[in-house]
């Protein structure tokens, strides 16, 4: 039964996707309901896996393992622990919402966005689920080729730049992973090539550490360019700004986590004596990235690059967190990770909202949106407050454990990590309130603001079940924190255990 | 020894079929197009059968010259199909460019009985003797546009190269033969594993002008300078068949040459010297290949340079010297056959008057204006770059596990760079069809049967893209 949702969670889009395929292309209704049907039946498939789900066990539940090529002993090898279950869950809830977005904001080649989009699902779900490195590669470059062409032909004015940008800095840090996969592959104790992921598990902390500091980097780098850790984030702000608003939730919500998820699963599984190493220099430029991308966010006259260099410093919390090796600090990361998929992708949603009514996206273009904007600005105000880390919301818990696991950290050693860090807090507080003010509140200077529409009854269907996901993450953490947190134990005890040996 | 008459049917066959039958056809039956063409797609066809049905007879035949079964037979599988591709393509083409001669499948299989022996090759003349077989048949169709300035070009600049690089073979070949005393392949590979030769320098220059003939056949850096003149000025489904089953055919040759004159780890001194010669050959073919295709903005020549780019990642897979790397060879050579013939044969199909639109710009929008042909070009494009799940990149990541294990792991840095670098043209192209606008109407196209050729190109893009170990399973009957 699990198996099997976890097969049609995993194949539903895929099959979806060729389905389209099918259709005239004039049927545009036909297409865009065909595809919003396949990701909410994803959708059902995927809490399908909650009641099967066993929160006590930190192993991976529903293997499949079934041979693929034997000659390099990859396999089609699935599985799910607590952490890929919230990510899996984060991507299935996310895509029926980016794909309703598209219905108003996707005009042109209805029939070959719709069809790529379901194709990027099943490559995001397949990073998420696979156990075998080489299944992991492959699903982590089919991404590249979808995302490439939503930002390339559905762009904005510099779109062709900000593909190319994302589709090569993508690549070089996964090519590099994949020299590093091949090594590893021959790392194991009978140097017999294999790509499974739980014989590698096993050889990881065997790998003598001269070796390891060399896999852990080249993991790293493919993974924190995707995060991205500052100063590998460049490529952000222009895929974010020129991708149309679902390419950006979809980017924002869950293809930033696959890097934090790599850095989880590969990197703090596999080299444990690096990553104690390590995480010192990781954390640093993750502080950095806290507090730069805060600073450079306040300066933005555009409101969604000012989201997407809130995503730099959100995601800062998270390799923080990741790299504190304490069971709050990856608890903390893991909720963080759904948490700013949530908030962040429900901002880019706002941004869309407005940019829609008014093809702007300038800070200076609006103001006093509220009064004619009433119920929208409510909305906006949750996002928003949500980012900030009003207590109450989600993103509170998340910062909030972070934070408290740098500070624990035995690996740190420093308090400074949690007290720098802390300020970032601060700073999204400032650049984020002070955005809403210009744009929502004050008189209305500009005439063109005054017709505006308030929120039409899909946009109420896209941005009311993030709400509800917002407030309960942060009334009622237990209820996610528990699926995730018997692997997330087990994982920082091993790496406890091995690390310390170095 | 002897003739071993079912393992050299299809080597007998061809060679029948050319030399006996087909010349009588063409003395008696004149500008009879439809027929030759028939003929000869029927000759390749059988030849590919037995090739497939000798597969699993090893052995050696005529005397201990020719080898049967194996790799060659799963070369001969290669060639065949990539002639016939080819011609199916060129029909058309021929047609429009109204040039169609049938003495051009004449060349065409003629070329392919010269691969097929250069592939079964057991002995340095015969070698030499299917070099030259296919070389000579490769100048003449080079230069088939005998109109077109570009074409004569071509031929006559690949001509005098081609002659001068055979010379550096042939010499190489006369010094191997004076150092060891032997022609023979397991010969020479006694004598170079044991050391024994009276004369290791006169071995180790040998060697060496052999790895420049071989070097100039796949066209690496530094003797690749042919290979965008030739190609860009050759007819279309020529720089198609060149620039893969000729590739192919120089590999294939290539690699029993030098399992036998490079025994990785054998006592012989200059063959860790050679090995090294060859990775920095593979690591500069690669850079110089792509970083010049970067500079193109024909797309002809891009295909080409890209070409040259391909053979420094396959000479990774020679610079390891294990089997692994061998077959990763032969997964990649037929997978980089499909892709490259499809690129190609997708330029012909768009192409003009010769020389008419094949520049980058001419590509604008074709998503729009032809968005099947846009579509398989971009499949195409993300192949040749290494993307998953396309054929392209799986041959990769075996030349890269090869090339690793071998403790190359400097030289699949380099390729990696040079993948990456690779992308910005490949995508180049794709941009152009999916995120510019067309310019003008886009002209009518009609594929004709290089349809076929364009579907099963595709079908194996994907195909060994998805499930290598269908192909990979019959490496096992190589060694």
């Amino acid at each position: 039964m699990g198996v099997a949702a976890l097969l049609c969670t995993l194949f539903a889009p895929l099959a979806g996707s060729l389905a389209l395929l099918l259709i005239n292309r004039d049927q545009t209704k036909a297409i865009r309901v065909t595809a919003l049907a396949i990701s909410i039946l994803t959708l059902g498939a995927s809490l399908l896996l909650l009641p099967e789900f066993d929160q006590s066990l930190s192993s991976f539940q529903f293997v499949i393992d079934q041979q693929w090529i034997p000659a390099f002993d990859a396999g089609f090898r699935i599985g799910i622990d607590g952490t890929s279950l919230l990510l899996v869950l984060l991507t299935t809830f996310i895509m029926p919402i980016a794909l309703l977005s598209s219905w108003s904001s996707i005009h042109k080649q209805e029939k070959e966005y719709y069809v790529l989009l379901l194709l990027l699902q099943f490559g995001m779900t397949g990073v998420f689920l696979a156990l075998d490195t080489f299944l992991f590669y492959v699903f982590w470059e089919l991404i590249l080729i979808p995302m490439y062409f939503v930002i390339g032909i559905w762009g904005g004015k510099d779109r062709i730049y900000a593909a190319i940008k994302f589709f090569l800095y993508t690549l070089v840090g996964s090519l590099l992973m994949l020299i590093a996969i091949i090594w590893l592959g021959y790392s194991t104790a009978d140097h017999v090539f294999t790509a499974d992921l739980m014989k590698l598990q096993a050889a990881g902390p065997m790998i003598p550490f001269e070796v390891q500091k060399w896999l852990f980097l080249a993991f790293a780098l493919a993974f924190c360019i995707k995060v991205p850790l500052f100063p590998l984030h460049t490529w952000l702000p222009d895929a974010h700004v020129q991708a149309p608003t679902p390419g950006s939730v979809i980017l924002a919500a869950v293809l930033l986590k696959m890097g934090t998820y790599g850095l989880i699963r590969f990197n703090l599984q596999l080299f444990p004596q690096a990553s104690h190493y390590f995480a010192a220099a990781i954390s640093v430029l993750a502080v950095i990235g806290i507090i730069y991308g805060a600073l450079v966010a306040m300066v933005q006259t555009d409101i969604k690059k000012l989201v997407a260099y809130s995503s730099v410093s959100h995601l800062g919390f998270v390799v923080l967190g990741i790299f504190s090796m304490t069971t709050i600090g990856v608890q903390g990361a893991v909720i963080q990770m759904v948490n700013h998929g949530l908030s962040t992708g429900m901002l880019f949603l706002c941004v869309g909202v407005m940019y829609e009514r008014r093809h702007t996206r300038e800070i200076s273009e609006y103001g006093g949106v509220t009064k004619v904007m009433p119920r929208f600005a409510v909305m906006f105000a949750i996002a928003m407050f949500a980012s900030v880390g009003l207590p109450g919301l989600n993103g509170f818990v998340g910062e909030y454990l972070t934070l408290l696991g740098a500070f624990q950290s035995p690996v740190l050693h420093s308090w400074s990590y949690a007290i720098i860090s802390a300020s970032g807090v601060i700073f999204a507080a400032v650049y984020l309130l002070w955005m809403f003010q210009r744009v929502m509140f004050g008189p209305i200077t500009n005439a063109e603001n005054h017709g505006l529409r308030d929120l039409n009854r899909s946009e109420y269907w896209q941005l009311v079940p993030l709400v509800i996901f917002i407030v309960w993450i942060g009334v009622a953490p237990r209820t996610f924190m528990n699926i995730s947190e018997a692997s997330v134990k087990a994982l920082v005890e091993t790496v406890g255990k091995v690390g310390n040996g170095h | 020894m002897g003739i071993d008459l079912f393992g050299s049917l299809p080597l007998v066959v061809i060679w029948l079929a050319l030399g006996g039958v087909g010349i009588v056809i063409q003395a008696f039956v004149r500008d009879n197009t439809r027929l030759v063409f028939g003929y000869y797609i029927s000759t390749l066809i059988a030849t590919g059968v037995l090739a497939a049905l000798t597969f699993g007879h090893t052995g050696l035949t005529f005397d201990g010259m020719v080898t049967m079964g194996g790799s060659g037979a799963f070369f001969d599988i290669l060639f065949c199909v990539t002639g016939i591709l080819t011609m199916l393509a060129a029909r058309p083409y021929l047609q429009r460019e109204d040039s169609e001669i049938d003495e051009f499948y004449t060349l065409l299989v003629s070329a392919v009985s010269g691969m097929m022996l250069m592939a079964h090759a057991n002995n340095l003349v015969v070698l030499f003797v299917g070099v030259e077989l296919m070389s000579i048949s490769f100048y003449v169709m080079a230069g088939f546009f005998r109109k077109s300035i570009r074409s004569i070009e071509a031929a006559l600049k690949y001509f005098l190269l081609g002659a001068f690089a055979t010379g550096f073979l042939v010499y190489g070949m006369a010094l191997v033969y004076g150092s060891t005393n032997a022609l023979d392949y397991a010969t020479i590979t006694s004598v170079v594993r044991a050391g024994t030769t009276p004369f290791p320098m006169l071995l180790a220059a040998g060697v060496t002008l052999m790895a420049v003939g071989l070097c100039f056949k796949i066209a690496a850096f530094p003797f690749h300078q042919w290979a965008p003149d030739v190609y860009q000025g050759s007819p279309t489904v020529v720089s198609a068949f060149m620039s893969t089953a000729g590739k192919a055919a120089a590999f294939s040759a290539f690699i029993p040459a030098f399992t036998m004159l490079m025994p990785v780890g054998a006592g012989a001194s200059y063959v860790m010297n050679m090995q090294l010669a060859l990775a920095v050959i593979a690591a500069v073919t690669m850079l110089v290949g792509n970083i010049s295709a970067v500079a193109q903005s024909n797309v002809k020549r891009m295909l080409a340079f890209s070409s040259v780019a391909h053979a420094g990642y396959l000479l990774m897979g020679i610079v390891s010297g294990t089997a692994a790397g061998h077959q990763a060879i032969v997964f990649y050579l037929t997978a980089y056959t499909f892709m490259q013939l499809g690129a190609f044969v997708i330029v012909s199909i768009l192409e003009r008057e010769n020389d008419g639109h094949l520049e980058f710009s001419d590509y604008a929008g074709l998503s729009k204006t032809h968005p099947v042909l846009a579509f398989l070009m971009a499949m195409f494009m993300f192949s040749l770059a290494g993307i998953p799940p396309f054929a392209g990149f799986f041959g990769k990541y075996m030349l890269f596990i090869a090339a690793i294990d071998s403790g190359f792991t400097w030289l699949t840095i380099i390729a990696v760079v040079s993948s990456v670098i690779s992308v910005y043209f490949y995508l180049g192209l794709v941009v152009k069809m999916y995120f510019s606008d067309p310019v003008g109407e886009g002209h009518a196209t009609n594929p004709g049967t290089a349809a076929l050729t364009l579907g099963v190109a595709a079908a194996f893009t994907v195909l060994l893209g998805v499930l290598p170990s269908v192909l990979q399973s019959m490496f096992t009957a190589f060694h």
